[in-house]
């Protein structure tokens, strides 16, 4: 049974890190723009907010089925202040402090007219930090971390992210540069 | 009285959801910000389309879209119907 | 203008002394009219703002107060290159602007006073003239960017705000929610200017000079193919003739006039024009007005569509970039009738340069875009013969040069 709910939690966990992969890219998707083949772009912030939801609840099946399992030693305590569990503490604590910052993504959006546009932007931009450190801990702390099939996963996680921010890079940002002239002298008063 | 989308132009980017949500009131421009299809700036939105106005005020990402009572003859709005919190937006 | 209409105009300049004591001297000391008495006069004497916009000031000085706590600015950015009027003003007469400050203080309620203008005026006459004073509101200077938009009136609360002199969104309008969330008065500085005397020598006086619909005087900068450029104090309602000839004349023969600056509309010049007043119904029809008092002269040795061409550029850059259409539309509308004033446009350009202008009206924060586009407009109609001209190839001043710049 216990082996079960070992199965189970990490299979969870890699669910949930490869579905909030695409929300990241997702959420790149709409900053950029531009719609994607087929969708809209009110789909693509829309299927962006579903799936935060979706991997949301893997990731609370990941930290569920670990709280009952006695071989990761999580205490309820741990599932939200990071650092100190008893197993691979530092490693173990990434995770919290990504459920930590999923869970500030998630509540903020959800209030987003309530907060303002500026505080909003600023939470969100935690998902850059949150993603990377999420990523961490499915590689240190797993025990599947450094196997090939994983690291697989994690590559083209990487791969994603890497390419959408690529491609916004390329997009975003190309305004039309207007150096400002100086006024006709002959039109330009007494100066 | 009538229900107005009101558009704040220091927000907006043109990230082009709104005109894909209400394409009966909004198409956009050249260079993708929301043009009224009837002239108006801020176009009257009809009941049947205030749904989906509701919609697109929610869904801006940059928080650029209010609906606002305004009197017919004027341009001054009168009561904030829903709108994102109205600031000094600054970058 | 006869000497003696000439005579009674120097009210502002004729106000002018250095020292607040001196200043004291020649009008008396600041009157003791209450808040409520100083709007009612402000609207009886129908004076409107002089910063380009011609509110009814008693209209906007009533609706400030209404709702307490309020803070006056004195506007003197003058972001127009072809306006000089507030710096002289600033530099000439300050106390005349101060009491004018002192006096809106108490119209509107406010416990908060700014004084809004470029560095270098701020540092010299104004901080020596804001020493010898002891207002009821003290008064705080913020320096203004030389910017044209530093001036537009949410972009003066957005500086003294301590943010970046860019116009807002609005609603709410200033006079609702401006300076630290309060309602703001803000005020061009010829306008309090007159506030100071109005308020000393009453409506009546303030009437006897100037026409019905433009009464008092006002100060207006000339510029251009004129043989004295400079900021002049006349009677509103003045023949255009007469401003010229104010301004010693043509320097050459002229072509159009430039009336209420980059966002006004060119008046082409005959003898017929010269008749017109410099008020707000005769011009009209030219999408012009007295606005800030701005005329720039335009003489025949000049071509119309390459001095609209260039006045389009200088604007296009000018805008705050905060708003896609005006950020995006302005430099496409500069670079069209660029093409058109040197030659090389054809009739679809003048096609895709009106469908732009069309498409940046109304469209942003603030009148920028509405501005240049009525320029472009007035441009496009006082030279209409000119656009025909240079469709062809050719143009009246000279040859034109299509493939390279041309002046």
């Amino acid at each position: 049974m216990t082996d079960a709910l070992w199965y189970f939690g990490r299979g969870a966990g890699v669910s949930a890190l490869v579905l909030f992969t695409l929300v990241v890219v997702l959420g790149i998707v709409v900053r950029i723009g531009r719609p994607l083949p087929g969708l809209p772009r009110f789909t693509v912030a829309a299927v962006h907010r579903t799936t935060s939801l979706t991997a949301l609840g893997f990731l609370v099946l990941h930290v569920g089925t670990l709280l009952f399992d006695p071989y990761a030693q999580l205490r309820i305590f741990d599932t939200v202040v990071p650092f100190f569990g008893a197993y691979r503490p530092i490693w173990q604590g990434l995770g919290t402090l990504a459920l930590d910052l999923v869970l500030l993504l998630i509540a903020s959006s959800l209030l987003r007219h309530r907060i303002g546009l500026r505080a909003w932007r600023w939470l969100h931009g935690s998902a850059y930090l949150c993603w990377p450190v999420a990523l961490a801990h499915a590689v240190g702390n797993g025990t599947d971390g450094t196997s090939t099939w994983m690291l697989g996963v994690v590559g083209g996680c990487v791969a994603a992210v890497g390419s959408a921010l690529a491609w916004r890079m390329k997009i975003v940002g190309n305004e039309p540069e207007t150096a400002p002239v100086a006024p006709p002298a002959h039109l330009a008063g007494l100066r | 009285m009538s229900t107005r989308l009101a558009i704040d132009w220091t927000r907006c980017e043109g990230r082009g959801l709104c005109h894909e949500l209400l394409p009966e009131l909004l198409t956009a421009d050249d260079w993708g910000y929301p043009l009224s299809r009837n002239g108006d700036p801020s176009p009257r939105v009809p009941s049947p389309l205030r749904e989906h106005a509701e919609q697109a005020v929610l869904d801006c990402p940059r928080l650029a879209l209010r609906l606002i009572d305004a009197p017919d003859a004027q341009e001054v709005p009168q009561r904030r119907v829903m709108d994102a919190p109205a600031r000094h937006a600054r970058r | 203008m006869t000497t003696t209409e000439m005579a009674t105009a120097m009210r502002l300049s004729g106000a002018a002394a250095g020292s607040y004591r001196a200043h004291l001297d020649q009008l008396g000391p600041l009157p003791d009219v209450p808040a409520h008495r100083l709007i009612a006069m402000t609207a009886d004497a129908g004076l409107t703002g002089r910063g380009g916009a011609a509110f009814p000031t008693g209209r906007k000085l009533a609706s400030v107060s209404e709702h307490g706590r309020a803070v006056v600015v004195a506007n003197g950015a003058e972001g127009e290159p072809a306006s000089s009027k507030d710096r002289a003003l600033l530099g000439q007469a300050p106390h005349l602007v101060l009491d004018g400050l002192a006096l809106a203080a108490r119209a509107v309620g406010a416990t908060s006073a700014y004084l809004y203008a470029p560095a270098d005026l701020l540092d010299g006459k104004v901080r020596t003239a804001l020493k010898e004073r002891r207002d009821a509101v003290r008064v705080r200077t913020v320096a203004s960017a030389d910017t044209f938009i530093s001036g537009q009136e949410s972009a003066v609360v957005s500086a003294i705000n301590g943010y970046e002199a860019l116009p807002a969104s609005q609603p709410p309008p200033v006079y609702q929610r401006g300076v630290g969330g309060r309602p703001t008065l803000v005020q061009n500085v010829e306008t309090l200017a007159h506030l100071a005397l109005l308020a000393r020598y009453g409506v009546d006086w303030f009437r006897q000079v100037g026409s019905h619909e433009e009464p008092g005087t006002r100060l207006v900068t000339v510029s251009g193919a004129v043989r004295s450029p400079g900021v002049y104090e006349i009677p509103g309602g003045t023949a255009l003739g007469d401003l010229v000839d104010h301004a010693g004349g043509g320097a050459e023969p002229l072509q159009a006039l430039l009336i209420g600056g980059y966002h006004g509309g060119w008046v082409p010049w005959s003898d017929r024009m010269a008749a017109l007043p410099h008020a707000r119904a005769a011009l009209g029809p030219y999408d012009a007005s007295p606005g800030a008092g701005v005329v720039i002269a335009l003489g025949a040795s000049h071509c119309g569509l390459q001095a609209g061409a260039d006045i389009a550029a200088y604007l296009a850059g000018q805008s705050a970039r905060q708003c896609g259409p005006c950020l995006n539309g302005l430099p496409a509308v500069a670079g069209h009738l660029t093409d058109l004033a040197a030659g090389r446009a054809g009739s679809r350009t003048v096609h895709e340069l009106e469908r732009i202008v069309g498409l940046v009206e109304g469209r942003g924060a603030c009148n920028h875009p509405d501005g240049t586009a009525r320029l472009v407009r007035s441009t496009m109609r006082a030279f209409a013969a000119e656009v025909d001209l240079h469709l062809a190839g050719r143009c009246s001043v000279g040859p034109l040069r299509p493939r390279g710049g041309r002046r």
